[in-house]
């Protein structure tokens, strides 16, 4: 009857190992079903842009289209970039130094989505109202930015991101 | 019906919606002959192709783009930027013509064994319409990569439609949405090829009801008489239908990873040209037998009704084979004709695949007329005239040596032969 126990254990093992192996399979198969929703290879062949920054001209913003979304180009003036830098960083909700926010003060350079749930904000045309804090205003659920693009008033947890970008040239920025 | 299930959460919903009674009984417990060779392992096979193609299908649609400007492109695309994007149409292109194997092999298997033989006459003809659905579904799938043999295969099978009288153009006009093969036509093709899948499964639901109602045919062709002559679905054929499955997907991935254009035309990888046919134009392989019936026949509409007619003949195999004998292995004779039919619808598929010309069109009019012949001639005069061997008593019988029982512990005596 030792033997029958032995049995047993042998099946057992075979049962594990058995499903195992077919769980390992049906991962591998999954994955590839999976992936290939994840951006393709020509989507992020496009995922970096080039832009020249000498188009903007001082108080005028332009807007670029970098991976489907809006990038805020604002060449701003020294009023603004001083009202900037004035804010202790004591008054932010999300603290951090407008230094830390440009490359080229002058040049701010921001994505143009807001961080509380995905509108764009207003304020890149004169006739745009910039909100309380003379930056940008989301009409969607009323979130305030500073010209820093530093949140200020509203539901939005976090400041407008600042993409990765590099100058690759004088006034050529390269973004992403 | 009585599965008594220990996790209270399956009792709970077992009791107001008993869809684990119907799977234990249906999957599990569901008693069947227990003589079943691995020539019924390609139902399930079929069932599982067909998943394949479900899943793989509805991920290439998340890439493809059905427009006479994008298609070839957007396949393209699949293939070089999508993620495992290659795998997956490569699995999909292939999945077809392995889902035809199974399902040609599967046909056979229940002709040997006289499968559609009462009571399962509706079986067999709800199978007849799985196999027209999938040729229409492969036919619209295949245009739409709109390479050349793409575009030209379109125009040809639509214009058979031509060959009907009176009316013929005005439904080739309809079926194109123009005057020719264009978006309009990719357009609809498309979303068909999308939907008739699901109609598909939904003939499969109404082919496995038909089936559970009397249970497998076996390889004998006798009824099971009773509990004795049968054994539980799970695990003995859940087994040996995943052994099975094992085998096939090992041929399926060799094909997909070594030769994944084994079964394609290069000339599909030319992007459509509405003004340039290719020298040569062949269907897919599996349309062949089909195809080389059409040609065969020198005349329009007598070619379009002869290749119709090859597949309208299938649904009618109940009434034409009378013997009361289900099985092969018990006729002698029907043996010897269903091994020539089997090789003349190969020579019908090597026809299919040649130049319409010379010794090839008198060769494939000899096995067209063939083929009619042994289902409208040879099966009738056959259920008259033949003389089949004896029948087992049971499915028991062969097994015990005695009778109906195990081992032949309750056999009645009998003398062995």
């Amino acid at each position: 009857m030792a033997d029958t126990h032995q049995g047993d254990t042998r099946r057992d093992f075979l049962y594990v190992a058995t499903t195992a192996v077919g769980a390992v399979g049906a991962a591998c198969v999954a994955w590839p079903f999976i992936d290939q929703m994840n951006p393709a290879a020509d989507v992020l062949a496009l995922a970096s842009i080039e832009f020249d920054t000498s188009t903007v001209t001082e108080g005028m913003a332009v807007t670029v289209k970098w991976r489907g979304k809006p990038v805020f180009v604002r060449h701003r003036t020294p009023e603004e970039i001083e009202e900037a830098r004035a804010v202790p960083l004591s008054d932010l909700r999300d603290p951090q130094t407008d230094g830390a926010r440009a490359l080229k003060p002058e040049q701010l350079i921001v994505v143009g989505v807001c961080t509380h749930l995905g509108c764009v904000p207003l304020g890149q045309k004169p006739s745009d109202p910039r909100g309380d804090y003379g930056g940008w205003f989301c009409p969607c659920h009323g979130s305030h930015y500073d010209t820093s693009g530093r949140i200020r008033k509203g539901p939005a947890p976090l400041n407008l991101a600042v993409p990765e970008y590099e100058y690759i040239s004088d006034s050529v920025v390269r973004i992403g | 019906m009585a599965a008594k299930f220990e996790n209270p959460i399956v009792r709970w919903i077992d009791h107001r919606l008993p869809i684990f009674s119907f799977m234990h009984h249906e999957m599990h417990e569901y008693p069947t002959p227990k003589n079943l060779n691995y020539w019924w392992n390609f139902g399930s096979l079929a069932g599982i192709a067909l998943v394949i193609m479900l899943v793989s299908g509805i991920t290439l649609a998340m890439h493809y783009t059905p427009h006479v400007d994008h298609a070839f492109n957007s396949v393209e695309r699949i293939m070089r930027d999508v993620n495992y994007g290659w795998l997956i149409r490569y699995i999909h292109m292939n999945g077809a013509s392995f889902f035809f194997i199974v399902v040609y092999i599967h046909i056979f298997r229940g002709m040997y064994y006289g499968s559609y033989k009462a009571p399962r006459e509706l079986l067999w003809m709800l199978g007849v319409v799985i196999m027209l659905l999938m040729m229409a579904t492969a036919f619209m799938g295949y245009v739409l990569p709109w390479g050349q043999m793409s575009f030209w295969g379109a125009t040809v099978i639509t214009n058979l439609f031509s060959a009907i009288p009176l009316v013929g153009e005005s439904i080739v006009t309809w079926l194109w949405g123009g005057f020719a093969v264009d978006n309009a036509t990719l357009n609809r093709f498309f979303s068909l090829h999308f939907l008739l899948p699901f109609v598909i499964v939904g003939v499969v639901v109404l082919h496995l009801v038909a089936l559970h109602r009397f249970g497998s045919n076996n390889p004998l062709g006798i009824d099971v008489k009773g509990p004795k002559d049968q054994i539980p679905f799970h695990p003995y054929y859940t087994v040996k239908d995943a052994y099975g499955l094992g085998v096939f997907l090992i041929a399926f991935a060799a094909v997909v990873f070594f030769a994944p254009n084994f079964f394609g035309e290069p000339d599909n990888y030319i992007p459509a040209d509405p003004l340039v046919t290719p020298a040569h134009i062949v269907p897919e392989w599996y349309f062949l037998p089909f195809y080389a019936v059409l040609r065969s026949i020198p005349d329009k509409l007598g070619g379009v009704l002869a290749m119709f007619g090859a597949i309208a003949v299938l649904f009618v195999l109940p009434w034409l084979d009378r013997s009361p004998v289900r099985s092969g292995q018990f006729r002698p004779i029907f043996k010897i004709f269903f091994w020539i039919l089997l090789i003349d619808v190969v020579a019908l598929t090597y026809f299919g695949g040649k130049p319409a010309e010379g010794w090839y069109v008198t060769g494939s009019r000899f096995a067209t007329a063939y083929y009619f012949i042994h289902f409208l001639v040879i099966l009738p005069l056959l259920s008259v005239f033949e003389t089949p061997r004896q029948l087992p008593k049971s499915i028991s019988e062969p097994v015990t040596g005695g009778g109906a029982g195990f081992a032949g512990a309750t056999a009645a005596p009998r003398e062995k032969v």
